[in-house]
């Protein structure tokens, strides 16, 4: 057995990780899902991993803490913190390892504090446990760590509650309680995917820093790579458990030797071209606005929009924009309150129940979560036909026939007709889904947040997808996104929302064109290029602090 | 795709077979006629009389087979009634949902509130005990906890894109319910049958023992150790025979049940694999 190099703080050689995996209606059954992998580390520097989902990015990170999650082992390979194998560590060992050498922190931090216990009780937790200083000590490590972080208020941050502050404060505060203990590594599970854009770059920024001044080594998993072409110093590209390409930062970006990562470079580089507006307006928004019940101010405010025959408006905004809000009020799921919205023309009934079958049709809706939108216990032939006999009255062979043709279009094949959800991938479900909107042959189809739960690479082919059909079959898309490389990728025209108000709304090119409103700017501002020092450029230059803050 | 049963599910599945064939074939198997009296008083076990004689020298054997026949085919029948009503009621309430869940709900509540033996030793009382009354009776009582269970998973399934997806579609409540929702809230449903089954049987052997359920000519189990109680001060053991019967078939059903629900749950995705 070779020694482990002095200078390195991690050493992988040759990991092997395997799970159990319970697939519907099959006896469980044993899997390698992690094939061998070498990674080495040095001292302060971060390491960025990268991947679409399954690609065990998370199971390696968590690997460095001699830790799998349920059904998971490593089964094979050394794993060196320090110098020491810590596979052979025993559990009091590894107890010492744990949260104190090595640290973690999660996706959730919603998820990951104890509700009931106020934050700094949890942040100077691992160090009291591990004795590493008395509390006091621990605590004003707390603070200065919050005042690094970029806290408001330190000295008195500690003593709130979780459910007081804000999802990116919550997440700056694990930071602050993974660092607190002074570790020499620090494994970030993607920190900041589940934020909003605008806050994103914030605790972005604030991670940054925190790494750079405490010269604690990190690894940043995440599957968005102008992400980790911020903060990391190398990054390591990883597919279905294997190494694809590893490099530094600067040679990924711009030098991409491996077609995966190639692809995943240009993965923000589609563009439609923006079409001009022709013919009568398909759906008007007039003066719209809407709240819910037992709410006594309006979700969506005054909002007056037009979409046009075969064409894409985007909305975009943060979460509690008003954007989902406004997509319930055209489909009739809540009556608007004030203002019109017609369809070809006429008006439409503000409520479901009172609009006919024919407007119903007209107008469809895809989901962000394609899991839930498919009944389970129908097959996919059920699922993409039923719309077809409710609609058109087909039966038999005819709605066979017709089945397969649009599963054709969605590029899956007739084999997917006896299959159920639960056997098809998340892109496989949304192309389901699609075809299911399809098959009413409508004017206009809302969808709703459709890519964000996909892997960059899927999602890519989804938008593509739509653009495609949108060709052939003529339909227009109210395209809901908080993202707005989809919408660069898309859209026609964009309406800018915030705050239930629409701020800023016209063709893509005037829309993404300076000069900008305070809040364009900073929603613009905010989506990661991939480009070397970005981060610093956009925290230097911008205009408005975001709502997270 | 081959499925193993556990041993204790297929305990349970042999045990609930040979009390449901005993009830189908009852005349077919029981050695003598139901109200036959062909020996004397509370006879012990003997090769003529595997189980001996009853109070007034009837077959206890024959009394049992027949027995099974009565309470099984109440129970059973009264189960169906009880998950027919109670599923759709809830789920139609949940669908249409506003003032019909209300109202219905605090209907079902408002039931709930009297105890289950009273209501039912009233209402016997007052109309004439038959079968049909006993099965009506029995199902409408248990409709309100079957009401309640169904409510509550089909609360959860109605919140699913799938069901929204569906009313965008225009589709009626009687395709919501019983193609949307009715399928995803089978398996806690179907699990819960069994236990219910269980509760009939008790139910209906409880009338029975208390003097208001099956009447003469007829028997069931209940009724059987009403006929046979006082035989137990003077050490005879027949009012037990129905007694071991009752406790055999709930811990059987109790077996296929606990096996279902475990095979639907893993499905679901492995909660508990």
């Amino acid at each position: 057995m070779r020694e482990a190099v002095a200078h390195n703080l991690v050493e992988i050689r040759g990991l092997k990780i395997g799970a159990t995996v319970f697939t519907p209606g099959e006896k469980p059954k044993n899997v390698e899902i992690v094939h061998g992998v070498d990674l080495n580390l040095e001292k302060g520097k971060v390491l960025g991993l990268i991947g679409e989902s399954g690609a065990g990015k998370s199971t390696i990170g968590l690997s460095t803490l001699a830790y799998g999650r349920g059904g998971i082992r490593i089964t094979g390979g050394e794993i060196f913190i320090n110098g020491i194998d810590i596979l052979k560590n025993s559990v009091g060992e590894l107890r010492d390892l744990r949260g104190r050498q090595v640290t973690y922190v999660s996706q959730s931090a919603a998820a990951g504090f104890n509700p009931s216990k106020r934050l700094m009780d949890q942040v100077v937790e691992s160090c009291l446990s591990h004795k590493l200083c008395s509390r006091k000590e621990a605590e004003e490590r707390a603070v200065t760590l919050f005042r690094k972080l970029g806290l408001p208020d330190p000295e008195n941050f500690g003593k709130r509650y979780p459910h007081q502050v804000s999802g990116g404060q919550l997440q700056r505060a694990m930071t602050a309680m993974a660092l607190c203990p002074e570790p020499d590594l620090v494994i970030f599970d993607e920190p900041t995917t589940a934020l909003d854009v605008t806050t994103q770059i914030d605790v972005l920024a604030s991670i940054k820093e925190a790494i750079q001044d405490t010269g604690v080594g990190a690894l940043y998993i995440t599957h968005d790579l102008a992400v980790v072409a911020q903060v990391s110093d190398h990054i390591m590209v990883l597919q279905h458990g294997r190494m694809v390409e590893y490099g530094t930062t600067d040679q990924i970006i711009n030098n991409p030797q491996k077609d995966y990562t190639r692809a995943l470079v240009s993965i923000r580089s589609t563009i439609h071209d923006e079409t001009p507006a022709k013919g009568e307006p398909v759906l008007k928004l007039d003066n719209v606005s809407a709240r819910y019940r037992g709410l006594n101010f309006d979700v969506v405010k005054d909002v007056t929009l037009e979409i046009h025959p075969s064409q894409t408006l985007a909305v975009v905004g943060e979460s509690g924009s008003g954007k989902s809000t406004l997509a319930r009020v055209m489909t009739g799921l809540l009556p608007l309150r004030q203002g019109s919205v017609s369809f070809n023309g006429e008006t439409l009934p503000a409520a479901l129940e009172e609009r006919s079958k024919e407007q119903l049709r007209e107008l469809q809706m895809i989901y962000q979560m394609a899991d839930v939108a498919m009944n389970p216990r129908q097959t996919i032939e059920t699922i993409i036909g039923r719309p077809l006999e409710f609609y058109f009255g087909m039966q038999g062979a005819e709605k066979r026939a017709r089945v397969i043709e649009l599963l054709d279009e969605i590029e899956l094949g007739e084999s997917f007709l006896k299959r159920y959800p639960a056997e098809l991938s998340g892109g496989q479900k949304q192309r389901v889904c699609i075809a299911r909107a399809l098959a009413a042959k409508p004017r206009l189809i809302i969808c709703d947040e459709v890519t964000s739960a996909l892997d960059p690479l899927v999602a890519d082919g989804i938008l593509k997808l739509l653009l495609n059909l949108q060709e052939i079959e003529h339909v227009s898309y109210l395209f809901i996104t908080h993202d707005l490389a989809t919408v660069r990728a898309i859209a026609d025209t964009i309406a800018v929302m915030y705050q239930g108000n629409v701020v800023r709304y016209g063709p893509k090119s005037k829309v993404l064109e300076p000069p900008f409103d305070d809040y364009t700017d900073l929603l613009l501002s905010s989506v990661p290029e991939m480009k070397l020092g970005w981060l610093e450029d956009v925290i230097s230059t911008r205009k408005m602090d975001s709502a997270g803050n | 795709m081959t499925m193993r049963i556990p041993v204790s599910a297929l305990i349970g599945l042999t045990m609930m077979a040979f009390f449901f064939s005993l009830a189908v074939f009852a005349p077919l198997i029981a050695p003598y006629g139901i109200g036959e009296v062909v020996g004397d008083v509370w006879e012990p076990m003997s090769a003529k009389h595997w189980l001996g004689t009853d109070n007034i020298g009837r077959d206890l054997l024959t009394r049992m087979i027949y027995g099974a026949r009565t309470t099984i085919f109440i129970a059973s029948a009264a189960t169906v009634l009880s998950f027919t009503l109670g599923t759709l009621l809830a789920l139609s309430a949940v669908v249409l949902g506003g003032w019909v869940d209300m109202a219905l709900s605090r209907f079902i509540d408002l039931i709930m509130t009297i105890p289950t033996l009273i209501f039912a030793l009233v209402v016997l009382s007052v109309v004439p005990t038959s079968i049909l009354i006993l099965i009506v009776l029995m199902g409408l009582l248990d409709t309100t906890r079957v009401y309640r269970l169904a409510r509550a998973v089909a609360v959860d399934i109605n919140v699913m894109d799938y069901v929204e997806a569906a009313r965008l579609r225009g589709e009626g409540t009687r395709w919501i319910v019983l193609r949307e929702i009715l399928p995803n809230a089978l398996s806690p449903l179907v699990a819960e049958l069994g236990l219910r089954f269980i509760f009939m049987v008790l139910f209906i052997s409880t009338l029975s023992f208390l003097g208001l359920g099956v009447l003469p000519p007829d028997t069931d189990w209940g009724a059987i150790v009403k006929e046979n109680k006082e035989g137990l001060v003077y050490g005879i053991p027949a009012a037990l025979a129905p007694a071991v019967a009752i406790a055999t078939l709930a811990i059987s059903v109790n077996l296929v049940a606990d096996w279902v629900l475990n095979r639907t749950t893993s499905l679901k995705g492995g909660r508990n694999a």
